[in-house]
């Protein structure tokens, strides 16, 4: 589903956050992104989401190569991946509801898909009922799984999160990995950037991890053809 | 996701309802800037009904332009009817009148009162005159003074006097102020232009969050620009209103005193407002402004903002 080959990044300033990644995710795969802050974690999801484009190396998402692909097809592939961001970027002005359509709205969907998508989404994280409520009103929490209605409203095949359990207390952090189990059990392609070690090793799922802009163990290269033929 | 003219059109009314929404919601902002826009507009448009006015009250004149040929003393009534026959086969010109002199005499002695005088005089002291008007097409200083040459050239003729060259003048003025109300137009808009695009710009920085969220979602350049355009093309559509509105009240403020002036000349002019026409052509110009404005800004702005950059 995912697959990096010999990927570096290297943004406008100068600072190369990627030097030569090469990871593979298979479809309906659950894994973890862990190593310190700065290591890269967040620039492998911006790779992911097509947030970024790689400098170097292939990136190839759900069969498509992002470095090549035209601008304005970029939104139609954005909208195959569903992202979790650990500030939750949530609208503040506009009530729950407004927010969890936005990707619906971006997309053409009809109001009656529409009401039926989001209140299944919000069904999903326990937020049913909270159509009409201004994210501030919210706990911090809450504010987290409406971001993540937001990314799965519209069923999307990928998820990405980035730290989704950073500003969480353990319980809440339990509850947001128990939601993404669920999704990845129903096939979503799910990677979840932490450096909580903790929530990682409870999960017993594969992780990569990525020490200065490189893979670090886990994941060595020669790996990929076996993963390749799992598909 | 697929296209149909339905959904189309839903997506276009929910992005107007949005920037609608948006005015309303900063009423002081809103007011400010369309009545800057307003004023801008009613500028132009107060000239060219001003200008509009003026001629209407004064006509065209084309019938005070014209020559008088004043004849030497000598000259006779039959020579001075050959001259009228020449004069009035030459091309440019409209119509000729002889004034004899002893018509013009028994006239001045009716109208000017110096009846009494003139039989002290011992024979007509008036000429033969030739009132020439030219035709309409020829009613120009340069086919003007040509042809007052040309009269000025014969024998008989002592003196030409051009009758009407303020017309001309004043012609000249009134097409000099449309002139520059063109160029007012012109500057005016591209004003509006660039304050909407101001305003814009200032709505694309406020709105960033909600910009980088949308794209990163997957929204196209397209639906994030959308809204802003139509905010802009209202923006131009109720500048032009109260541009009209503005122009309207400015000639209710005038007319009492515009037909007391008229009055005391004996006429029953009356000052004309913008017409629908005016309005129609107002409120459709202000909204392609506004939206040209707010494209320029959003195509300089909002391409540049990435969810990934922020």
């Amino acid at each position: 589903m995912i697959t990096f080959q010999s990927v570096a990044k290297r943004y406008r300033n100068g600072r190369e956050a990627l030097s030569s990644v090469s990871l593979h995710v298979a479809p309906g795969e659950m894994v973890f992104l862990t190593g310190r802050s700065g290591a890269g974690k967040s620039t492998v999801l911006k790779l992911i989401a097509l947030l970024e484009r790689p400098t170097r190396g292939q990136v190839i998402v759900a069969g498509e190569r992002t470095a090549k692909l035209p601008a304005r097809r970029v939104p139609a592939f954005r909208r195959r991946v569903g992202v979790v961001f650990q500030d939750h970027r949530l609208l503040i002005d506009r009530p729950v509801f407004d927010n969890v359509a936005l990707p619906l709205i971006v997309a053409g969907s009809s109001l009656k898909e529409m009401g039926k998508r989001v209140r299944a989404a919000l069904d999903q994280v326990g937020l049913l009922g909270s159509e009409r409520v201004l994210p501030s009103e919210l706990s911090v929490g809450e504010q987290q799984r409406v971001g993540i209605a937001r990314a799965i409203v519209s069923r999307p095949p990928i998820l990405i999160a980035d730290e989704p359990t950073g500003n969480l207390d353990p319980v809440l952090a339990a509850e947001v990995m128990t939601l993404f189990r669920r999704l990845n059990e129903v096939g979503v392609t799910v990677i979840v950037a932490t450096h909580d070690l903790h929530l990682v090793q409870e999960s017993g799922l594969r992780a990569i991890v990525i020490e200065n802009g490189r893979i670090a163990g886990g994941e060595p290269e020669t790996a990929l053809p076996t993963i390749e033929a799992r598909r | 996701m697929s296209f149909s003219p339905v959904s189309y059109l839903v997506r276009h009314a929910q992005a107007l309802l949005s920037s609608a929404g948006h005015l309303a919601r900063a009423p002081i902002a809103t007011v400010f800037t369309v009545a800057v826009m307003g004023l801008a507009l009613a500028l132009p448009l107060g000239l060219d009904v001003l200008v509009r006015n003026v001629r209407s009250a004064t006509g065209d004149f084309s019938g005070a332009v014209g020559l008088s040929a004043y004849m030497h003393t000598g000259v006779s009534e039959q020579r001075a009817q050959e001259l009228a026959s020449t004069a009035r086969a030459r091309a440019g010109v409209g119509t000729v009148t002889l004034i004899t002199a002893d018509q013009a005499l028994a006239q001045f002695r009716t109208q000017s009162g110096f009846g009494a005088a003139l039989d002290a005089l011992e024979g007509n002291p008036l000429p033969h005159v030739l009132a020439i008007t030219p035709a309409a097409a020829n009613a120009n200083p340069a086919d003007m003074e040509s042809l007052r040459r040309y009269l000025s050239a014969w024998p008989e003729v002592e003196s030409v006097q051009l009758d009407g060259a303020w017309v001309a003048r004043f012609n000249a003025i009134l097409n000099l102020l449309r002139r520059s109300l063109l160029i007012a137009a012109g500057l005016l808009g591209a004003g509006v232009v660039a304050i909407v695009g101001n305003t814009i710009r200032l709505e694309i920085q406020n709105r960033r969050a909600e910009i980088e969220v949308t794209k990163l979602v997957g929204g196209t350049n397209g639906f994030v620009r959308r809204p802003f355009l139509y905010t802009g093309a209202l923006y131009g559509l109720l500048g032009g209103l109260a541009a009209w509105l503005v122009v309207e009240a400015s000639l209710r403020a005038l007319a009492p005193a515009a037909t007391q002036l008229a009055q005391s000349y004996g006429s029953r002019f009356a000052l004309a407002g913008p017409s629908l026409r005016d309005l129609e052509l107002l409120l459709g110009v202000g909204t392609l402004l506004g939206w040209l404005g707010s494209w320029l800004a959003a195509a300089r702005h909002l391409a540049k903002m990435e969810p990934g950059s922020g």
